[in-house]
Parts: C-alpha cells; sequence; structure tokens
C-alpha cells in the first residue's frame, strides 16, 4: 500500500550513454537537496518489481534533479533502461548510504571501472572542490562503454583510458595503468569503483604501493536502511552493513571474494528472468545491488 | 438473552478458535485461523462472569473496556460492542490476531487458573471483523485543533498514535522509509498469521480519518527531525521506527549464501512476494530443502513457518533453552509444531559451515544443558563439553532478535539514549530529551510486541496533546 497523492519522481531526461548504459535526470527535489557524493537511492520501477540501489551520480540541487546512470545488467535494470523523459519512478527513496570522506588529501587516483565510473564521479567532483589535484583511470571493455571520460577531464583531471580491446586508449586493464602512475609520482589517495575483481585487483596494488584506497562495494540491498542485514560485508574481519556504515569502505579490509560469492546468490534465477525479457540474451555478469 | 447463572457461566467449556487443518494449512499462505461464527462469538462471550473488578482491563497493555465489549456481544449488540473497543483500540483485528493475549488480558483473566480464560482475543478479532465487513463509523472527531504532527514510522506505534491524535484534532502526517506501509506488521508477520488486506483496511480507516501517509520517506536522510519540526511547520515529531536492526550470531560462516537474517526472509517473502510468481525479488529454493531457523521467539515461529509454507523439509528451530523457555505465543509454537516444524532444544551454533562456492551446506551445533539461573532469572545454558555434532543443511535463518536501527540515531545526535541504544524517554509520556520529540514502540524498549508499541503510541499521544494545548509548542 503506497503513500497518499504523492507526486511520483518524473524522468526529466534520458540518454545513452553507451549501448547497455542509460543515463537519468530525475526530478526528486527533497533528495537532490540533501545528496552528497557517495549516496545512492533505492528504486523500484514496477508493482512486482525488486528495490535495487543505484549511487547518485550528479544532483543538481537548483534544478530538483538527480542524475541515475543504469546499466541494463539484470530485470530491473533492463526495466528502468525501456523508461523515457516523462515516465515516472514509481519507488525512489534517498539519499542513503554514508557519504564519502571528503578533504585535501593532495593528489588522488580515481580508478573506474565499466558502469563503476558513473559512481566514481561524483566522489571525483567533491574530492576536486575541496581542492585536489584529480587523476583519473577509467576502463571499460571498448570505446563504446567508455563513460564520463569528458565529465572528468573537464574537472579538470588528468585522465588515463584503458580498453579490454585496445579499441580506444591503452589496450589492458585499469590496474596496468594505476600502476604506472603510481611508479610515476606519488599519490595521497586512491578511489575505486567497478566490477568486482577490478576493484580486488586496485587494492592489491594500492597496498603494495601503501596508498590508502576507498572502494566504493555493491552488495545486493533490499530496504537500504539497515533492516535486513543483506548487504553486510566484511571488512577487517568484521561485519559491517553497507546500506547504512558505507557502501564506502577501506579497500585494503574488504573481503572481496566473499562479496563476489555473495552476489552470485540469485545468479540462475536471473539467468531465467532475463530470456524471459530479452530471449536472444544469455550472458549473465555480476552486477551492482541487484540480484543478478 | 436468558441470563446464566454465574454457575452455568463457569460449567460451560471455552470455545476454541476453528483453523484450517495443519496439512492444508502448510501448503499455502492464507489465514490459519478461520475466526468465530457469530454463534460461536456469543457463546463465548456468555461466559464472562462481568467482574465488578475486572482484571483483564489491568493485563491489557492499552486498558481496553474488555468486560463491556463481552458484555455487549453476549446480547448480539456488535456495533455496541465495536465502539467500545474502537475507543481504546486503534486497530483491533490486528490485536486480536498477534497479541499474546495469554500473558495480558486472558492470563489475567479470573477464569484462567481454571485454565478456562475468556477467549477475549477471538472475540476481539470478531468484532473487529464484522465491523469492517459492515463499514460500521465507529469514531467522529472533533474540529481541527490547527496543529501538525509529524509520526515516523507507520508500524503499530505510529499507526496507533495516529489514531488518536486524528481523533484529538490534530493534522497528522505519518512518514514511511519503505514503499508500503504497515511497518513490521507489512514486512515481518506474514500472511497466514495477520493477511495484508486486515492491515490495509485498518490503515484506510485512518486515511478515511484525515492521517496523511507519505512512503519512500527515510526520515534522518532525506528530512530531519529538526528540519520536519522548522522548515515542515509540524508542532511535534512522534519516532515509532521500530529496532529494524538485524542481530546475527557471530559465528564463522555466518555471511554464507543461504543465511538470512529472518528479517531478510521474511522481508524477501512477505514484502517483495518472493513466492508469488512474477516478483522479481528472488529467495534461495528452499523447497524440498533443509532450513534451520536459530532463536524461538515469534519471528523465529514465522519464519520457520514460512519455510513450511514454501515447501521446505525438514524445517527446525534450534533453540539453546528448552520449551518452556521459548518466548514465542503458546499458540505460535503449537501450530508450527503441528505444521511440522521440527523444535531442537538446547543446541547452540558454533559454525556454519559452506563448500568452495560459498554456499551453506552445513552446521555444527553445541550441546547445551541449563545451568544456574542468570541475572534474568532463567536458567542459563551451558555447553555440554565435547558434545558437539554436525548437520546438513541448506538454509539458515537467525531469528534472535534485533537492536535499534542507528539511522536515525545517527542523524539525529541530539537524542538521548538508554544504555542499550534505544531512545531514552520518560515511560509515562514518551517524552524524548528533545522538545517536541516523543518516541515509543520497539525503539524504545528494544524488539517487543505489537500491543505494547501500540500502547506507547497511545500514551505518547496524550502527551502530545497536552504539550500542543500548553504554550511549551511553538
Amino acid at each position: 500500500m503506497a503513500g497518499d497523492n504523492q507526486a511520483m519522481p518524473r524522468i526529466v531526461a534520458a540518454q545513452m550513454l553507451a549501448p547497455d548504459a542509460k543515463q537519468f535526470r530525475i526530478e526528486a527535489p527533497k533528495i537532490a537537496r540533501r545528496h552528497r557524493a557517495g549516496q545512492f537511492v533505492i528504486v523500484r520501477v514496477t508493482p512486482d518489481g525488486e528495490r535495487i540501489p543505484l549511487t547518485i551520480a550528479a544532483s543538481d540541487a537548483e534544478a530538483g534533479t538527480i542524475t541515475l546512470v543504469v546499466q541494463a545488467v539484470g530485470k530491473t535494470t533492463m526495466v528502468m533502461n525501456d523508461l523515457d523523459v516523462g515516465d515516472e519512478i514509481l519507488d525512489l527513496a534517498g539519499p542513503l548510504g554514508t557519504p564519502s570522506e571528503v578533504d585535501d588529501f593532495g593528489t588522488v587516483v580515481i580508478v573506474g571501472g565499466g558502469v563503476g565510473t558513473a559512481v566514481a564521479y561524483p566522489v571525483a567532483v567533491a574530492l576536486r572542490e575541496a581542492g585536489n589535484r584529480i587523476i583519473a583511470v577509467i576502463g571499460a571493455r571498448n570505446r563504446s562503454q567508455l563513460l564520463f571520460e569528458h565529465e572528468l577531464a573537464a574537472l579538470p583531471a588528468e585522465v588515463h583510458v584503458c580498453t579490454d580491446d585496445g579499441s580506444y586508449g591503452r589496450a589492458g586493464l585499469v590496474t596496468d595503468a594505476l600502476q604506472d602512475v603510481l611508479a610515476a609520482e606519488s599519490i595521497d589517495r586512491v578511489f575505486a569503483a567497478g566490477p568486482i575483481p577490478m576493484m580486488k585487483a586496485v587494492a592489491e596494488v594500492t597496498r603494495a604501493a601503501g596508498v590508502t584506497t576507498i572502494a566504493s562495494l555493491n552488495p545486493i540491498m533490499i530496504d537500504g536502511t539497515g533492516m535486513c542485514g543483506g548487504c553486510r560485508v566484511s571488512v577487517g574481519g568484521h561485519n559491517r552493513f553497507a546500506c547504512l556504515d558505507g557502501p564506502e569502505f577501506d579497500a585494503h579490509e574488504v573481503d572481496f571474494d566473499l562479496l563476489a560469492s555473495r552476489n552470485r546468490a540469485y545468479l540462475e534465477g536471473e539467468a531465467a528472468r532475463r530470456r524471459e525479457l530479452h530471449p536472444c540474451e544469455v550472458t549473465v555478469q555480476v552486477g551492482g545491488g541487484e540480484s543478478t | 438473552m436468558s441470563e446464566l447463572s454465574r454457575r452455568e457461566r463457569m460449567k460451560r467449556e471455552p470455545v476454541s478458535m476453528p483453523e484450517r487443518p495443519a496439512g492444508e494449512r502448510a501448503a499455502d499462505f492464507d489465514e490459519v485461523n478461520l475466526g468465530y461464527s457469530f454463534d460461536q462469538a456469543v457463546a463465548e462471550a456468555e461466559r464472562c462472569l462481568l467482574c465488578a473488578r475486572p482484571t483483564c482491563v489491568q493485563g491489557c497493555p492499552v486498558s481496553v473496556d474488555i468486560v463491556e465489549f463481552v458484555h455487549r456481544v453476549s446480547n448480539a449488540d456488535l456495533a455496541g460492542a465495536a465502539e467500545v473497543i474502537a475507543a481504546d483500540n486503534s486497530l483491533p483485528a490486528v490485536c486480536g490476531r498477534v497479541c499474546p493475549q495469554e500473558t495480558q488480558c486472558e492470563g489475567a483473566c479470573v477464569l484462567a487458573k481454571k485454565g478456562k480464560a475468556i477467549h477475549i482475543g477471538n472475540l476481539e478479532r470478531f468484532v473487529a471483523d464484522v465491523a469492517r465487513a459492515e463499514g460500521w463509523a465507529t469514531t467522529s472527531d472533533p474540529a481541527p485543533s490547527g496543529r501538525r504532527v509529524a509520526v515516523v514510522g507507520s508500524g503499530p506505534a505510529g499507526i496507533a498514535c495516529a489514531g488518536d491524535l486524528v481523533g484529538m484534532g490534530h493534522e497528522v502526517t505519518v512518514f514511511e522509509a519503505l514503499h508500503e506501509l504497515g511497518g513490521v506488521l507489512a514486512y515481518g508477520i506474514p500472511e497466514f498469521r495477520l493477511p495484508k488486506a486486515i492491515v490495509e483496511a485498518e490503515i484506510d480507516r485512518l486515511r478515511q480519518r484525515g492521517v496523511h501517509f507519505e512512503t519512500n520517506a527515510v526520515i534522518g536522510m532525506v528530512d530531519t527531525v529538526d528540519d520536519l519540526l522548522t522548515t515542515e511547520g509540524y508542532d511535534a515529531v512522534f519516532l515509532g521506527v521500530g529496532a529494524g536492526f538485524p542481530r546475527f550470531l557471530d559465528v564463522p560462516g555466518e555471511n554464507l549464501v543461504g543465511v538470512y537474517s529472518a528479517s531478510e526472509f521474511l522481508t524477501r517473502v512477505n514484502l517483495m512476494r518472493a513466492y508469488v510468481a512474477g516478483s522479481d525479488t528472488p529467495l534461495i529454493e528452499v523447497e524440498g530443502r533443509s532450513v534451520v531457523v536459530f532463536g524461538a521467539g515469534n519471528t523465529a515461529m514465522d519464519a520457520a513457518r514460512t519455510a513450511v509454507r514454501l515447501g521446505a523439509d525438514p524445517v527446525t528451530i534450534a533453540y539453546r533453552r528448552t520449551r518452556e523457555e521459548m518466548p514465542a505465543r503458546a499458540e505460535e509454537v503449537a501450530h508450527a509444531e503441528a505444521e511440522g516444524v521440527v523444535l531442537e532444544t538446547l543446541v547452540a551454533p558454533v559454525e556454519l559451515l559452506g563448500n568452495e562456492a560459498g554456499r551453506l551446506v552445513g552446521l555444527r551445533l553445541q550441546r547445551m544443558e541449563l545451568g544456574e539461573p542468570g541475572d534474568d532469572g532463567r536458567r542459563r545454558p551451558e555447553p555440554i563439553p565435547g558434545e558437539v555434532l554436525e548437520v546438513t543443511v541448506d538454509v539458515a535463518i537467525i531469528a534472535i532478535g534485533n537492536g535499534p536501527n542507528p539511522l536515525l540515531l545517527r542523524a539525529t545526535p541530539d537524542l538521548d539514549r538508554s544504555e542499550r541504544g534505544t531512545i531514552a524517554v520518560d515511560s509515562d509520556t514518551g517524552s524524548t530529551s528533545k522538545p517536541g520529540v516523543y518516541a515509543g514502540g520497539d525503539i524504545v524498549t528494544g524488539g517487543a510486541t505489537v500491543i505494547l508499541a501500540m500502547g506507547a503510541g497511545r500514551r505518547a499521544a496524550r502527551a502530545i496533546d497536552d504539550y500542543l494545548g500548553t504554550d511549551q509548542a511553538p
């Protein structure tokens, strides 16, 4: 049973950023006013739908809008990416989570992989505004999948691009580029958001270099308010709820293997649901927060 | 009605609640208890001795005038009975179903000593269900006071508080963090014990009386309590946000796939309807698999009985004390057993065992025995050295209680806390350390019952009404 006469959040702008990633600007004045970098919203798009967490990529308090970047990975994100300007979001709650720690650290490397770059972007903006010099190392499978390159460059930030297939920038993994950056100069902090194997690899590289590293984690959530404990992650050997204490944690303390295994809990069922929606696609990748 | 003598009343046998056969009900989510017929209700009501100094009313946390309503039922005056109940209880159809009557009104009934207490809960449920079906208007609210109150949380405490406040003429908005209203009544208590339609009807009744509801409103994150009192223009705030912060066992392996908190398991099933074809929220397959529930409170019974309905087999309640110490209502334990739930007592988990893929496959359990009484007077379970057993299991559900959810507390640092981390209040009024801010329910007491939360909501409503009527309010 929903509330009364509540205006449902309306999509005021929508555009494809990559073949399977869509950017939405959504009217949500209160969330826009409160949002701080690193926070997320819980979204539900159909009456039988799942609640999924999506990081707020940007907000405009004056215009009263928030920006979400959605990669179609599971059923909910696929349905969401069929929405367009003028459509309404059934349920939108937030901002949730603990905001990023923002300070003038010095030189910060922002590592973004795939749609994780949209998660890292607002943190880069906030850190730049706090006076940091920003180096962005961003990667994607190929050139068409690359996000926020120009927005990051405009901060300004020094941007290093990597693609798996070498279709743009350097061929290879972001960790290769990161290693070069760490070898070339003194870095004060690293921030990583992307696929779990990428974040784990970044943590290994920076652990060796002794650079503090923060990762934005993407566990499966339901309520997003600390009520169910489904998003629990192990940090420094202790259980933490990503929805309340995170989603950002010290990457050197995170048990990424556990996170990866918990995010695979519902893979079989999700593959079946995807086939119902898009019978031709059968591949499943582990995405953020959704029960993929 | 022919007047029965006291002797005749005492001789009569209680009318038991008709329920669906265990074998049938364990296969679906429809309600287990069927409710009294008119004749059954009158027969049960006629047994009441109509005590001049009724102990049952003292046993009721919201002091329903039980003798009067039962008397009216015995006279077939159901509309009158509904009016009497409505004066003190804004959720009678819910309370008739989920209150622990055996430790409250029925436990205090003078006939309880003979094991023949009046089934007050069954009668309350009957009256409320008839009232709902007949659409009886039972309240007329006074002229608007011009005062606005924000109620945070749409669970039992918030609903009871909202119902009383609107009855005092105040304008009330209820804020709910989730997408559905009802709090624990929606996400926690399963359909077969408390049908969602009942909760919806109770909330609709409040809506008709002018209470405004807002969903997806996470107070503390979107508006703070201070925002509500300033920019949002509310004169007072009631916090009834519940104790939604699940406790875990703190043993190795509890992050394995296949290990749920009871809150997560029940939320997936009740709120997100994971059991309905077409729901996008998944649940680890339990059909034909073994499920173990840790804990023995009402939530543990709810989780176990839900697992039974999803086809799990066997379903076991693992509890470190004995059946006598189980905190669940006697009826819930009996229902669970009748539906095939196995009660495995005097065991405590030592470790949850997984396979290479990180999935739960087994448990290591420690055999316990009861030792000396602890601080709470209950005999403390102690491990029997060397007696450790291993069992295979597919899904484990941890139902050992909830702590105070830190979300609102962190966002409101000037709110005083108790030693247990709950909100500290004046127990008579529910007033907190912040002027104009009141609290009640599980966020004050820690995990308790629906009716205690409602009682706290009602006490706070009276105190808020006093506060708004004086010049303390801005």
